[in-house]
């Protein structure tokens, strides 16, 4: 009978969290390995929503290639755009008017309340708190409407053009800009006294999936989840692009390495987007929105470049080499989810299936993304 | 973490070549060309300056190699009409063909690994980068030391067919399991 016993401790068997599993936002297959309720092995199994865009961008002008930008990241469509305009014109040395550098500050950054919106919902149903996904969306629909009026569309954004963006802004925006700011303000103290201050969020991430900055290092994780393990990194502030040098904002850091210090990284950035765009605002320019000498056909020096952005998740960067054609010879996307999501297994061995699922949550992956 | 500390770091190695290179333009500090089995070494003294990991990928050359094979071919050929006037000019007889000495060998194919760092604090992008021939393309594995290396190499073996000799696992990561074609060759035909 003891032997049977200790016998069965031993025992492990595997469970399949996904492909089809709502904690896993998207087509992620998670193979788990389990002792009972803790995890002995992890092993994410990636690829169901590949679509080769790497290849696409050697097929395709560098112009065309701009929409499959925005299918990336799907919440923060606007960032990779922002990325990927950057890197070509970075390579094909096309300067961009002020008054669309602000545009694309403001936008970028509404895309980044907008997400991190979309996370705090969507985090909190998968911890079992459906209402608070409500307020976000309540808000986060604001966000869509405005960017909507803008850019013509409400999710996979094609706004951007090299030189530019492809349409001005009117008083209607700003005004509803400035509204918006002025009522997210408002409501955000009551997410804290309704969400953040909750015993049972707290006890739930407090101490759960703890990630060291030696870790993020080692896997090269950028974005809240190195800033919630202490690392002060933010491509804005340490590789301005764009016109962000200009702004004054912070950068939180929260050195616990746990999932509430990601959890608080989010929650104190939606501020600090809020303070950007505020500034941005103001400081609108009069002028053009798009470079007057911005070339139709694009043809980037012979050499390879590279461009990073503060994505929502982390730094987004294109590397792209050109053989002086039309075309990209080679564009690589690094996406940062994939690297966040990669120090998974080593992270969460030993915890509980529940921890795990408030674990892989704080990560804020975007499977699209990793995928790619 | 200074950039001079860096490159001694990395001189050590005896790269190939070592380059600063032009911020503004190129979008990274440092460029460095290696020997396939110094990438290890290069990694663990990266780690040592306590860079991270951005990315890990390939290009292969294909195209590059055949235009250079084309710009050598007409570089030889425009040299050997030159001679022939040269030789038809003095009044000598119509020169032997031209001599092979002026027609490079051409290099065998490669690719590319392509290895992008970065550091927490002071920004500094480093560029590491090696040439493995296209009919083998093998290379030591730096997953050991940056564990984050590990999908980005098996993503790397995915399109391009590069094996990271020591790696724990190349079976395909975004692929199909059962995938036997490398897409981003330049040969690749779907």
């Amino acid at each position: 009978m003891n032997h049977l016993a200790s016998d069965q401790q031993k025992e492990t068997f595997v469970l399949n969290m996904g492909p089809q599993h709502p904690a896993t936002h998207g087509v992620l297959r998670v193979k788990l390995v389990l002792d009972g309720e803790y995890i002995v092995e992890a092993d994410p199994v990636l690829g169901y929503i590949h679509r080769m865009q790497e290849k696409m961008g050697e097929n395709r002008t560098w112009a065309q290639f701009m929409p499959n930008t925005g299918r990336l990241d799907y919440l923060s469509a606007l960032s990779y755009n922002h990325g990927y305009a950057c890197a070509v014109e970075r390579a094909a040395g096309i300067e961009v008017p002020e008054r669309a550098e602000f545009i694309r500050v403001m936008t970028v950054e509404l895309n980044r309340i907008s997400s991190h919106l979309l996370w705090f919902g969507a985090y909190l149903l998968d911890l079992g708190g459906f209402t608070p996904l409500l307020y976000a969306f309540d808000d986060r629909e604001q966000i869509l409407d405005l960017l909507e009026s803008v850019t013509g569309s409400r999710l996979t954004y094609c706004y951007f053009r090299f030189g530019g963006v492809y349409n001005d802004i009117d008083d209607n925006f700003l005004t509803g800009v400035s509204a918006f700011v002025a009522r997210l303000r408002s409501r955000l103290p009551m997410y804290h006294t309704l969400v953040t201050k909750n015993i049972i969020l707290m006890k739930r991430l407090k101490d759960i999936g703890v990630v060291s900055a030696d870790m993020c290092r080692r896997y090269g994780a950028t974005g809240p989840v190195a800033r919630g393990s202490g690392l002060n990194y933010d491509v804005r502030k340490n590789e301005p692009y764009s016109i962000y040098s200009r702004f004054n904002f912070d950068v939180p850091v929260y050195p616990e390495g746990d999932s509430m210090a990601r959890y608080m990284v989010r929650m104190d950035e939606i501020e600090q987007s809020l303070r950007i765009i505020e500034q941005a605002i103001a400081g609108l320019p009069e002028g053009p929105v798009m470079a007057e000498k911005a070339p139709k056909i694009i043809k980037p020096a012979k050499g390879d470049y590279y461009q990073a952005v503060e994505a929502a998740r982390g730094s987004f960067g294109v590397r792209l080499v050109s053989d002086g054609s039309n075309t990209a010879y080679r564009l690589k996307l690094r996406s940062p989810s994939f690297s966040n999501l990669s120090l998974f297994a080593e992270a969460s061995q030993g915890m509980l299936v529940a921890d795990a699922i408030a674990f892989m949550g704080s990560l804020d992956l975007v499977i699209p993304e990793i995928d790619r | 973490m200074g950039r001079e500390q860096v490159k001694t770091a990395l001189a050590g190695l005896a790269p190939v070549h070592l380059v600063e290179t032009d911020y503004g333009k190129k979008g990274f500090h440092l460029d460095v060309q290696v020997a396939p089995d110094q990438v290890v070494a290069a990694a663990e003294a990266l780690l040592r300056e306590q860079f991270f990991i951005e990315a890990v990928t390939g290009v292969d050359w294909l195209g590059e190699q055949a235009e250079k094979a084309k710009e050598a071919a007409k570089k030889a050929a425009d040299a050997a009409k030159k001679a022939a006037d040269a030789a038809a000019a003095a009044g000598a007889d119509p020169p032997a063909p031209a001599a092979p000495a002026e027609i490079p060998e051409p290099g065998p194919e490669e690719m590319e690994v392509v290895y992008d760092f970065n550091h927490y604090g002071e920004c500094c992008r480093v560029v590491v980068r090696t040439r493995v021939p296209r009919d083998n393309p093998e290379l030591p594995t730096i997953s050991a030391i940056y564990p984050g290396a590990n999908w980005h190499e098996r993503e790397t073996h995915d399109f391009f067919g590069i094996r990271f000799l020591g790696h724990p696992d190349l079976s395909p990561l975004l692929l199909p399991e059962d995938a036997d074609f490398h897409p981003l060759l330049k040969d690749f035909k779907a």
